[in-house]
């Protein structure tokens, strides 16, 4: 029973040997840093800025290797080394089922990148950022601007010595200048003059706080350009500064549609880095409680795309799965949205009485509910001319751009973290991922409907087995907070207790990265520790951050009503796009 | 090549003309070739016509018939006047719990304000008349803006002096108003055991044992003790009555 996804090892000689046949690396380009056998948690490599393209092109394209997919790509800041930052990739390949993790070194005075985009488009976004939070010139870059802080912000927030206290005043005369990429040249001949629409950030169509701005010529969307950053409130950052278990009620604000699955996320990187095992009980209950939340998320995604087309009754069914689920939630950890479910090393706090019958009821309700909405709108020809082919795209062009989850699945790619790298209970369970081949807007919410039959059907299998005996959280004082009452009156307990509070978790030093199957995608947490109380360093790999730099390639040659239907049905959340 | 063959086509292979995935694969690709014709779905004739929306109109005069005839539980409330019914884990309001002399329990350990992520709890502690007690909260402010009510401070006091309530009702006309002191702390509650949310758990075996064992505070009888011009018995007494009891 793994509690996290033990990345398998790649054949380290097979690697050398596709880079080989690329030829022409000059001597230490890539240097193995670290692998499973030397107890890294991934093959990691260090590779010289020079030849970044050329041994990415080569991890892609090689048959042996076949990377196809960027991840993540962020930066990492180490003032006391040498080379004082460091970019990190991590690439992986979906027909193999391995994962690698690129470092490239870089020096204070001369922070630059060769751009990977022309390898994986994916890269587009994520250098964006490392330009942003560490100020590295990515050379090649069509738009290297700012993505998550304002125009007006001085400085790269994530550099170590930048100070979190640090406030700005940030004014209107500095803004995003839009950039359109492959806008066409205007003609003479054109029949209408071109527009440039805004829409959003305040905007109903925009689920979040959107900013796209849309080159028309007549109804038709030529160009258009996606600025974010409205909800950046410096996750990251402000969990350099908090102790480990702080950090769990901030990942609650990632995917709030489904904040239990990030929880649990985090908290098995920081439970694999302790070598903590979290009980049956709390592995089985997040198990349960993850599928619930994806349900839930699936909910609101279908039912506000459907609103945003104009088919409103859906909406109020599927809340209703989403009323009673975050019903389950709050009796048993007290908040509805926010619930800040798991501890590192197990749940909050034991599980209700009636929670198997109030579960079984919950399950009772879902089937009945999701096929009302399909008789309505599966076969319902106003919803399928808003949807049927409309922003497609194929398989291979979606794994391009780093897609994962639901999406992916819709465009014939059967990534699924659940089973390609299964945690908790997922490898003992007995579920199909669904697969459909369409890539539009209509796959997207068929596919969403059939993971919450999955969904259904996994949680049935967990309640059938019953639930495990035991305590809902390691019995490890310096992992858990001891039991109330012996904190009240044992001295030792006492100590504990307050050791945790003050200090914090001390995780031995090193690096993971963990990733569990967020509902919009693989929901990834590269954490780095220096064995004090608090993190290094973490990065999110957001699901839907590369999902919604695709956005702008999604909806050109639409019009707006497609752009909005496109939208919804990506599952863009702002509270993990931003972060 | 060392490593096995993939069991099915990745999606740069897609199109290599293999049948489609098995129903269950065990790998984390499941791609074949595209198994429908890569057009738009074709509408049936059924489609065409907008039949399928007959249907859909059955379902919807179901659900409102039944809403009507009061069959299907409604989800929408009338609030205020009907209100959302919480477990005894809501994290609302946060409570701070007295003494029962009335005083506040809180020591001025500052693990609560050390514990919360949002930074919210702001303390000055004093020194207390009772040599005993040592410290007590000259201030103890809450930022109910800054707040996310995550629990943290509940489960960091060692006093069982910060608790949180059922109530979710907290609006206020200005900044200043939400940041609230120890009198709204302490002063809208009656301890009513309907009123309470997240609370220091025990584990369930070890709540009678902790309970008869020394100082462990029983929020509610004291708060009705303390309303009714009672004493609560100390530990000692009560442990005295309980062997008296037992023997």
């Amino acid at each position: 029973m793994p509690a996290l996804a033990e990345p398998s090892r790649p054949e380290l000689a097979e690697l050398e040997r596709a880079l080989g046949a690329d030829g022409g690396l000059p001597e230490g380009a890539v240097v193995p840093e670290g692998d499973p056998s030397t107890g890294a948690d991934q093959p990691t490599w260090r590779v010289d800025r020079g030849s970044l393209v050329a041994v990415c092109r080569a991890l892609r394209d090689s048959p042996e290797t076949r990377f196809d997919l960027l991840l993540d790509a962020c930066g990492v800041d180490y003032p006391d080394r040498d080379d004082r930052f460091e970019a990190v990739y991590h690439l992986y390949s979906i027909p193999r089922g391995e994962r690698l993790r690129l470092k490239v070194p870089l020096s204070e005075d001369d922070p630059t990148l060769p751009s990977l985009i022309p390898v994986w488009k994916a890269a587009d976004w994520f250098e964006r950022e490392m330009f942003d939070m560490f100020g590295f010139r990515v050379e090649g870059h069509p738009n290297l601007s700012r993505i998550l802080c304002h125009e007006g912000f001085e400085g790269h927030a994530l550099r170590k010595d930048y100070d979190p206290a640090r406030r700005w005043i940030l004014t209107e005369d500095k803004m995003y200048t839009p950039k359109f990429v492959d806008l066409p040249p205007a003609g003479d001949d054109d029949m209408f003059e071109r527009m440039t629409v805004n829409i959003g950030p305040s905007h109903p169509a925009m689920h979040g706080t959107f900013r796209v701005m849309a080159v028309l010529d007549g109804e038709e969307i030529i160009a258009s350009d996606v600025e974010i950053g409205y909800l950046h409130r410096c996750f990251e950052k402000m969990c350099e500064t908090h102790t480990w278990q702080q950090v769990i009620p901030y990942t609650d604000r990632l995917n709030y549609c489904s904040s239990f699955i990030n929880n649990v996320g985090y908290c098995r990187v920081v439970e694999r880095m302790l070598g903590v095992e979290p009980p049956p009980k709390a592995v089985w209950a997040s198990t349960i409680l993850s599928e619930f939340s994806r349900i839930m998320d699936h909910c609101v995604c279908n039912g506000t795309t459907l609103v945003d087309v104009g088919a409103l009754t859906n909406f109020w069914y599927l809340f209703q799965i989403r009323e009673e689920i975050y019903g389950l939630l709050e009796a048993c950890f007290g908040a509805r949205l926010t619930v800040s479910g798991t501890r590192i090393g197990g749940l909050l706090a034991d599980l209700p009485p009636d929670f198997m019958e109030r579960s079984r009821k919950i399950l009772e309700m879902i089937p009945p509910l999701v096929e009302d909405v399909e008789k309505l709108i599966d076969k319902n020809r106003i919803w399928m001319d808003r949807s049927v082919g409309i922003s497609a795209i194929s398989g291979e062009d979606a794994v391009d751009w780093g897609w994962t989850g639901p999406c992916l699945r819709a465009s014939g790619v059967g990534y699924d973290v659940r089973r390609a790298h299964p945690y908790d209970l997922y490898d003992t369970l007995d579920f199909e991922v669904p697969v459909l081949y369409g890539g539009d807007v209509y796959d997207r919410y068929k596919i969403r409907m059939l993971e919450i039959r999955q969904s259904v059907s996994i949680i049935r299998q967990l309640l059938d087995r019953g639930m495990p005996d035991g305590p809902w959280i390691v019995d490890d004082p310096h992992v858990a907070l001891p039991p109330k009452d012996a904190a009240y009156n044992e001295m030792e307990a006492m100590i504990y207790h307050f050791k945790l509070i003050m200090d914090g978790i001390q995780v031995p030093a090193g690096e993971r990265y963990g990733m569990v199957e967020g509902a919009n995608g693989e929901l990834g947490y590269y954490v780095i520790s220096d064995g004090s109380g608090k993190p290094y360093r973490i990065k999110v790999r957001p699901p839907c951050f590369p999902i919604f730099s695709t956005f702008r390639e999604l909806i050109r040659g639409g019009s707006i009503s497609d752009a909005v239907a496109t939208l919804g049905g990506l599952n863009v959340i702002a509270g993990e796009l931003e972060r | 090549m060392t490593t096995a063959e993939p069991t099915t086509a990745g999606p740069t292979t897609a199109g290599d003309g293999q049948a489609a995935p098995p129903a269950r694969p065990r790998t984390n690709v499941a791609v074949g070739p595209h198994p429908s014709e890569p057009e738009p779905k074709r509408y049936s004739l059924a489609e065409r016509l907008y039949l399928p929306l007959v249907g859909g109109m059955m379902v919807t005069m179901k659900h409102f018939l039944g809403n009507l005839l009061g069959r299907r539980k409604s989800y929408t409330i009338e609030y205020p006047e009907e209100r959302r019914e919480y477990s005894h884990r809501y994290r609302g309001h946060h409570i701070l719990t007295t003494r029962p002399d009335g005083s506040v329990r809180c020591v001025a350990c500052f693990l609560c304000a050390q514990a919360c992520p949002a930074e919210c709890i702001h303390i000055e502690a004093g020194e207390h008349p009772d040599e005993n007690i040592e410290k007590y909260p000259l201030v103890y402010e809450i930022d109910m803006l800054r707040c996310v009510f995550c629990g943290y401070c509940v489960d960091a006091c060692p006093e069982e002096a910060i608790i949180m309530s059922n109530n979710y009702d907290m609006a206020y006309f200005t900044r200043e108003q939400s940041i609230v002191g120890k009198n709204e702390l302490v002063k809208p509650y009656t301890f009513d055991e309907e009123q309470l949310g997240y609370r220091p758990s025990y584990p369930e075996e070890e709540v009678r044992r902790a309970r008869m064992r020394r100082d462990a505070f029983d929020l509610v009888s004291a708060a009705r003790a303390q309303s009714e011009g009672t004493r609560v018995p100390n530990a000692e007494e009560s442990q005295r009555e309980e062997r008296a009891q037992a023997g």
